[in-house]
């Protein structure tokens, strides 16, 4: 284990915000250009997923724990995000036989 | 340290797979290959408790059920409707003028040490139970009863609502 955590000794704390950067915006790119709602919360998950690579990061940078049980109540979180997310696609994949967007836009003015 | 950009790569090449592919089953599986560079990130940091539990959780139940319902409402054919090309390329530009903001702002801050691994066990699962049991028992209680409105939720919107049948 010593040697496996000897390898990120050196790697700058940028280099890690501008990977969760780049991250969360191909997170932010897969929500704006798909159209199939599963692909969309899909994206979600990998802009989640992002921030608690940050988080993680952080706590370790300045040796304080409260970053990863942060990271801890996010994944709680993205578990009932998820299972919600995906009982309501059901619900309107049972009421209009698809689970695209363009459909779902009864709701603008 | 090479290894960081190694696995670096792996995960921004995962990632940019998952929303280029059109299959949504592809999509899936490389959204697991996505999340398990993430587990190697924490294992890298050593925060043993989150890359386990990124692994049961992300890749073990979250990544299930985006699959079972997938294969549920069988939508695993090429033939998905995909936006327009001009909206495709808007939101790309979009996303890029997003990182680029992010990135800049970065650029100005000047935080460049080194992550050094100051205190190695605060990801040890001892280390964090305390925590995790002391300074913030109130949440943990909290996002219980969440998880509980969730699971409720859930079972009331995917049930078969009697007077429609």
């Amino acid at each position: 284990m010593e040697t496996i955590t000897q390898s990120i000794q050196g790697v700058p704390l940028n280099h890690y915000i501008l990977l969760s950067s780049i991250i969360f915006t191909i997170g932010t790119i897969g929500v704006l250009i798909r159209r199939n709602a599963i692909i969309i919360l899909m994206s979600v998950e990998l802009m989640l997923n992002a921030v608690n690579l940050l988080l993680a990061a952080f706590s370790v940078y300045r040796g304080d724990a409260s970053g990863q049980v942060f990271v801890f109540f996010i994944m709680a979180l993205a578990a009932a995000e998820v299972a919600i997310g995906l009982a309501i696609l059901t619900m309107i994949y049972r009421n209009t036989n698809s689970t695209d967007i363009n459909i779902l836009n009864r709701l603008k003015w | 340290m090479n290894l960081f950009y190694l696995v670096a790569f792996l995960s921004i090449f995962f990632s940019l797979l998952v929303i280029f592919t059109k299959n949504p089953v592809y999509s899936v599986l490389y959204l697991i290959v996505t999340f398990f560079t993430f587990s190697i990130h924490y294992i890298l940091l050593n925060a043993q408790f989150l890359a386990i539990v990124n692994f049961i959780v992300y890749m073990g139940a979250i990544l299930v059920l985006f699959l079972y319902v997938l294969m549920l409402l069988n939508l695993n054919k090429e033939s998905e409707p995909m936006k327009s090309n001009l909206l495709k390329v808007a939101g790309v530009i979009a996303g890029l003028c997003l990182l680029l903001t992010l990135a800049g702002s970065l650029k100005l801050v000047h935080v460049s040490d080194p992550v050094l691994l100051k205190n190695p066990d605060i990801g040890l699962v001892k280390n964090l139970g305390k925590v995790l049991f002391k300074d913030f028992l109130l949440p943990f209680e909290v996002s219980s009863i969440l998880l509980l409105a969730a699971m409720v939720g859930a079972v009331l919107l995917a049930k078969k609502d009697p007077n429609n049948v």
